[in-house]
């Protein structure tokens, strides 16, 4: 353990450990006005407009250059045919550019791709070592069942912003509590994104390679989620709140309404100030990979740039010199050794 | 002096003047309509909706038979209210599992573990009482899979 590391990692740790006394405090001074209705519609605020506000500006950024960072076939001779695998890798219409980027967004092919490293020295002979590339899928798993499960927890929470709860949430939870075990019915995604989470945090703990670029950026949203998550089950099925109040709270949001209920438990105010963390944290934070995955120009771009003119805005006007007028001042010097001209 | 040089991209010497300009507008603004449109789904959906808070009703015979101060739930009503399912699901192992019907609660009276003979009782009023609740978060308990309402029990009866 280096200080480097402890720097990054205990910080943020102290920062959510704080997150959460705050929101204590605040009940126990009968704050609940502003825990309940103040900072959470300031931290909707500032996350649409943060995220808007990114999303803009990423746009104004002009991306000339088709940046083929592909491994499949491009378009060649026409006797060199691409696969449907190449097409989506390497593509070359906005239909296959859809398609990479539905893979991307929706199956993280970019990590699925991920490879580990290693070095193999025979026992007979350890100075003949050899480096092996060999696939590592477990980053990808772990990644794809946090996002997944955080969409299908944060759909779940639909029961609380709807009168009456959509059909699809409700299948939803009825999938997700499919084992009918403990009451209320435990949720397998509950439990899943807590795994998750908790790997992708070891992940970064554990491997001395990971540990070094590992920054308090990284960390914070981990922790912050964790404790969201941890909060969210403790309420569900240990310290459990009046969840009438909690829908009446949530639905006086939503209808530009808002009332705070009487009667629900510290750890209601905890979770919802996490979360509003998270929300207001969001736009300037690593999160915005959400947005950002629709912008990356490595995924987004048909790679044209063989048979389409890519110009750069930013280029600096230089005065070209073509043959042509090369050929022009030298003409005669060239005919008198022989070279050949272009023009007699 | 020099003549200045041009080129296609200006004149030679000179910074090159980037055009601030919003690449792919409409993609882009269709891209971020469709989010907020999606994230904002419950304000729309409710627009103008007033949603009543749930108002589950205490009214029925056998309550209004009891005397002022015997008016009371087996545990206190912030407890009944928020673990009552916890409760009913140990009184299931408890009964189905063990066969002990003996529930004594906090306050050290004792009462039969059971939905149908001990709740229902007085609750007799599902849908005015249970389903207040629930539908209103919309949760669908799975205790009438198998168990009787005194609501289904007399019209039956009758």
């Amino acid at each position: 353990m280096t200080d480097f590391f402890k720097l990054h990692f205990f910080i943020p740790l102290g920062i959510v450990l704080a997150l959460i006394i705050i929101p204590y405090v605040g009940y126990m001074a009968n704050l609940q006005l502003v825990l309940g209705i103040v900072i959470p519609y300031l931290a909707v605020l500032i996350f649409l407009e943060g995220l808007i506000y990114r999303v803009i500006k990423w746009a104004r950024s002009p991306v000339p250059f088709r940046i083929p960072t592909t491994c499949a076939q491009h378009r060649s001779l026409p006797w060199l045919k691409k696969s449907l695998g190449d097409k989506l890798d390497n593509p070359e219409t906005t239909l296959q550019v859809i398609g990479r980027m539905a893979l991307e967004v929706l199956f993280f092919r970019s990590l699925f791709r991920n490879l580990t490293t290693k070095l193999r020295r025979p026992a007979d002979h350890p100075e003949d070592a050899k480096l092996f590339y060999w696939s590592y899928k477990w980053l990808w798993l772990g990644a794809i069942a946090f996002h997944y499960t955080f969409l299908i927890v944060l759909l779940r929470h639909l029961r609380f912003f709807t009168e009456t709860t959509p059909g699809f949430v409700q299948t939803i939870e009825h999938v997700d509590g499919w084992f009918q075990i403990f009451q209320p019915t435990v949720y397998l995604t509950g439990i899943i994104l807590l795994v998750a989470l908790t790997y992708l945090l070891g992940r970064r703990v554990y491997n001395p390679s990971m540990r070094y670029i590992s920054l308090a950026s990284d960390y914070f949203p981990l922790f912050l989620i964790l404790a969201i998550g941890t909060t969210g089950v403790l309420m569900r099925y240990f310290f459990k709140v009046d969840i009438t109040a909690v829908k009446q709270l949530a639905l006086g949001w939503v209808t530009f309404k808002p009332t705070v209920p009487a009667g629900i438990g510290v750890i209601f105010y905890i979770h919802l100030f996490l979360v509003s963390v998270l929300f207001m944290y969001f736009p300037f934070s690593k999160l915005l990979h959400m947005a950002g995955v629709f912008l990356s120009p490595t995924r987004n771009l048909a790679s044209n740039n063989r048979w389409v003119r890519h110009i750069n805005p930013w280029n600096y006007p230089v005065k070209f010199h073509p043959y042509i007028e090369h050929e022009n001042k030298y003409r005669q010097a060239m005919k008198e050794v022989g070279l050949p001209v272009e023009k007699e | 002096m020099k003549e200045p040089v041009k080129s296609e991209f200006g004149t030679v010497g000179e910074k090159p003047k980037v055009e601030k300009k919003f690449y792919n507008r409409n993609l882009i603004l269709a891209g971020i309509i469709v989010f907020v449109a999606l994230i904002t789904y419950p304000i729309w959906n409710l627009q103008g909706k007033s949603v009543p808070p749930p108002d589950p009703k205490l009214d029925t015979p056998v309550i209004q038979k009891m005397a002022e101060q015997d008016r009371k739930c087996i545990e206190d009503k912030t407890y009944m209210r928020n673990y009552h399912m916890q409760m009913l699901d140990e009184w299931r192992d408890q009964v189905v599992r063990n066969g002990n019907r003996e529930y004594t609660s906090l306050s050290g009276k004792k009462y039969t573990a059971s939905l149908q003979n001990t709740c229902l009782e007085c609750h007799s009023n599902k849908s005015q009482f249970c389903d207040q609740c629930h539908n209103y978060v919309g949760v669908a308990p799975y205790c009438w899979g198998c168990h009787l309402t005194r609501e289904k029990k007399l019209a039956e009866a009758k």
